[in-house]
């Protein structure tokens, strides 16, 4: 009897790429439904416009490129992209905003560079940061979380906000959105305040932001489910968590009056979405487990130092796209010693 | 001072935890069945890793069950034998199983029916031999690792490192294969006899014997051969966890001693001899009763086989005859595979023999492979990484050989990679990973080849130059030499006179005599 063949080995594999990316759509929900909850419709909004976007544009690339567009549209990892994006962007942004976001992540930066596997840079933070460039004052307007604001748009109002660029009266730009706590923070230590004069802000919760840290704490556990389910590995959160800790723990402990705790670091911004979601994008992280510590602490420095002596309140996306710079670099200096040779 | 392997375990990096299927084919009663005679065999020259041996039989021939076929005088060869008694009916070029699917020189050989066996050499008393006898005869009775390696057991116990443990490697870790956990239930007592017969003549001190966890009956089998031989000081069993690759000779050296084995040198170095259980049994029937390696346990089993068990088979009998021990094929059999489903051969036919190195036949149906899904670029994941357990890096070791970048290779030492297939197992974009790899060895091999023909090229045509020059110097030397004796005659014109004469002499007279 005759046999078809094939190369060892022959178990079926056991996951496929698309099971990985819905895994990591799977982690956002927890956050993604805790930032809906504290500032509003215009978080899932957002969430749509960028995948619909997104969609368009990847379908779009595959096609210009001659590639057959089916599987790498059911990959999930446009989608990912766009989740990510429409996260890091105030809810009531303008549609162009998305859109602009979205050429830049998928058409530039993903499918110029070669496609899902071959791109440099972390798509979603390369539309953040042009979006965040070009257009500083659409990205300023976060609202504040809904049990702290004065008017709460509605879905109706909302969805003319971001399709019309206006909101309907008696609502205004100033009355609805309000600085971020980042913001707060960095203009009171610029106005030589004290952390705690600078905390008296009803924006600040116990540690973080109000409403920032109960995002912060569902994304959290939707990175602990990711790394539980080994999608990720806990190198590169655990190194930014860390050295964040690790930086900031001795300044607090030497002049806590003018230094925020560390855990205000943690839990404000996109530290602990970034840790868990965005500096774990593979492709554009390191290859070994010691690399993938040096991304981390890197993308922590860079993060902090934005931080303190910056212009903009967070750096987590400039890390991330600067530390992706690095990584080949980092790469070939961690190539891990095989079995068998000299230790 | 002994170091005291197997007190304290170590771990070995990566691995995989598979789900076991041994006892598919373990439902069976011992001992084992053995296979009936089959009407031809198909013997293929060379079924070991090392240099081929010469042939010492001739078609036509009438040979007994344990002639030798080929002579194994070289350091690496391994002799092959007749299976049973009969008559050689051609020597030729034969399918048989192997990577390249080319043909190989085979001796075929038609069964008489009476499994007469040769005059055997049987020594009892093993004691009295030397470690040179004793090597000459596993050499001359054809034992290799019948692990699946097949590396001569001879070439192995020539070293002449001081070895201070034997391992003997009972920790089969491939999903499916049950042959050597068969038979460590059904002759502990050939195991155990090997094992003091190599401690004695090579003077190692202590042997270990290593078993999975679930393997509690060969644990109970072992340990009471142990008692029974009296030899409770010399072996021990050791139960190493069960996680896949642990049966590699490498890893399990890890996991019992902590140590690596230097890369490109073998257990020696360390003081330790490895030796797969089936092969130590083998050595103690070739020592003992002289009996040459004719045949081994094999494991048929799979959801493409109906009644999947283990049997002892000879070499050089069609697969299919096994297969048909076992009542053939179900209807959904998709692939049949010569070892494990991680590392194993899948065959294009079941016309192809049994060799020394298939532990298993292993028929996979269609819902166990792998479908032909299309490959996703590679992501990064490093999933890979996390299990690999040579501690390679394969995502960049893959982008590196599909770009044809083979001088990167070098600093990743593709070369450690034991083809285990972890990586591929786990990678979510579906890349042949391990046929990458096995393409970049040979791309190396290749390369490493031709720098050594350019060298030798190279060299020839500088030898040449050199040689070209010192024949021109000699000759303008030897032209000087003849000019200054030319100068230096009184007579010069004369003597070219008389030249030019006496050449105008010689071509007339030949014309003039011939007209």
């Amino acid at each position: 009897m005759e046999f078809s063949t094939s190369g060892a080995p022959h178990l079926p594999a056991q996951t496929r790429v698309n099971k990985i990316m819905l895994q990591v759509l799977l982690a956002l929900i927890p956050g993604t439904l805790a930032m809906t909850w504290f500032f509003g419709i215009g978080v899932l909004l957002q969430i749509i416009l960028a995948i619909v976007f997104a969609l368009a544009l990847e379908w779009a690339m595959l096609k210009l490129r001659g590639r057959p567009p089916g599987l790498a549209l059911r990959d999930y990892s446009a989608v990912t992209t766009a989740v990510l994006f429409a996260l890091c962007i105030p809810p009531l942004a303008p549609w162009w905003i998305s859109l602009i976001g979205m050429i830049f992540a998928i058409a530039i930066a993903k499918h110029l560079y070669g496609g899902l596997g071959n791109n440099v840079f972390n798509p979603a933070m390369v539309g953040y940061v042009v979006v965040l460039i070009a257009f500083p004052l659409e990205l300023t307007r976060w609202l504040p979380p809904t049990e702290l604001a004065t008017s709460i748009p509605s879905i109706l109002q909302s969805l003319q906000a971001v399709f019309f660029g206006n909101l309907p009266a008696p609502l205004n730009w100033d009355a609805v959105s309000q600085a971020t706590p980042l913001d707060v923070l960095k203009d009171g230590v610029e106005q030589n305040l004290l952390i705690s004069e600078i905390r008296q802000s009803p924006i600040f919760g116990d540690y973080g932001g109000h409403g920032w840290e109960w995002v912060a704490n569902f994304f959290a556990l939707g990175g602990l489910w990711l790394l539980w389910r080994r999608v990720i590995s806990w190198h590169v959160p655990v190194a930014i968590l860390a050295t964040v800790i690790f930086l900031t723990l001795p300044a607090w402990l030497y002049d806590p009056s003018v230094n925020p705790v560390p855990l205000q670091h943690i839990f404000s911004g996109a530290l602990v979405l970034g840790a868990f979601f965005i500096a774990t994008d593979p492709v554009t992280g390191c290859a070994s487990r010691r690399g993938k510590l040096i991304f981390g602490l890197g993308v922590a420095l860079i993060t902090l130092s934005i931080r303190l002596w910056g212009g903009y309140p967070d750096g987590l996306a400039f890390a991330v796209l600067i530390m992706n710079m690095f990584a080949p670099l980092i790469d070939r200096y961690t190539i891990p010693r095989a079995y068998g040779q000299p230790k | 001072m002994l170091a005291p392997i197997g007190t304290y375990l170590h771990s070995f990096p990566g691995g995989l935890k598979l789900k076991h299927y041994k006892a598919m084919s373990c439902q069976q009663s011992l001992p084992v069945p053995r296979l009936p005679l089959s009407a031809e065999y198909v013997i293929p020259v060379s079924q070991h890793s090392g240099s081929e041996d010469k042939l010492i039989v001739t078609v036509g021939q009438k040979v007994l069950k344990g002639t030798a076929f080929s002579s194994s005088e070289q350091a690496t060869g391994a002799a092959i034998h007749a299976p049973t008694s009969g008559l050689i009916t051609a020597i030729e070029a034969r399918p048989v199983p192997h990577q390249s699917g080319l043909k190989a020189l085979c001796v075929i050989m038609e069964a008489d029916g009476e499994d007469r066996w040769a005059e055997m050499n049987p020594c009892p008393d093993y004691q009295e031999l030397t470690a040179t006898e004793l090597i000459t005869q596993v050499r001359a009775a054809g034992i290799v690792g019948l692990g699946g390696a097949v590396f001569p057991t001879a070439t192995k116990l020539a070293g002449t490192e001081k070895i201070h443990t034997l391992i003997l490697n009972g920790a089969e870790c491939e999903p499916y294969i049950a042959c050597d956990e068969i038979l460590m239930q059904q002759a502990p007592e050939k195991i155990i006899q090997g094992a003091q017969i190599l401690c004695e003549i090579l003077a190692i001190p202590q042997a270990i014997i290593a078993i999975e966890d679930p393997m509690e009956n060969c644990q109970k089998s072992l340990d009471k051969a142990i008692l029974q031989a009296g030899a409770e000081a010399l072996i021990k069993v050791v139960k190493v966890p069960m996680l896949y690759p642990e049966g590699g000779e490498r890893q399990l050296v890890q996991v019992l001693t902590g140590e690596e084995v230097p890369a490109g040198g073998l257990p020696l170095s360390l003081g330790l001899l490895v030796q797969n259980v089936a092969t130590v049994a083998a050595i103690s029937d070739a020592i003992i009763h002289g009996k040459p390696l004719l045949e081994r346990i094999v494991t048929v089993t799979g959801n493409g086989i109906v009644a999947p068990q283990n049997m002892v088979a000879s070499f050089g009998t069609p697969i299919s005859e096994l297969v048909d021990f076992c009542g053939g094929y179900t209807p959904s059999i998709a692939r049949l595979i010569m070892g494990g489903p991680l590392m194993g051969l899948a065959l294009n036919s079941d016309s192809l023999p049994l060799i020394k190195a298939s532990n298993c036949i292993l028929g996979l149906s269609s819902a166990d492979v792998s479908s032909t899904q299309p490959e996703f670029p590679c992501i990064n994941c490093g999933f890979c990484v996390s299990v690999c357990p040579a501690g390679l890096l394969p995502q960049t070791l893959q982008t590196m050989i599909r770009s044809e970048n083979f001088s990167a290779l070098e600093p990743l030492h593709l070369e450690a990679c034991i083809e285990c297939g972890c990586c591929d197992y786990v990678c979510p974009s579906h890349i042949p990973l391990v046929n990458y790899f096995r393409y970049g060895k040979d791309q190396l091999q290749q390369l490493a080849i031709d720098k050594q023909k350019s060298t030798l090229a190279r060299e020839r045509y500088e030898l040449r130059e050199q040689r070209l020059e010192k024949q021109q110097t000699e000759r303008r030397a030897r032209h000087q030499k003849r000019k200054q004796a030319l100068a230096g005659s009184a007579d010069k014109q004369t003597s070219i006179a008389a030249a030019v004469a006496r050449a105008k002499a010689k071509k007339q007279q030949p014309e003039g005599s011939d007209s």
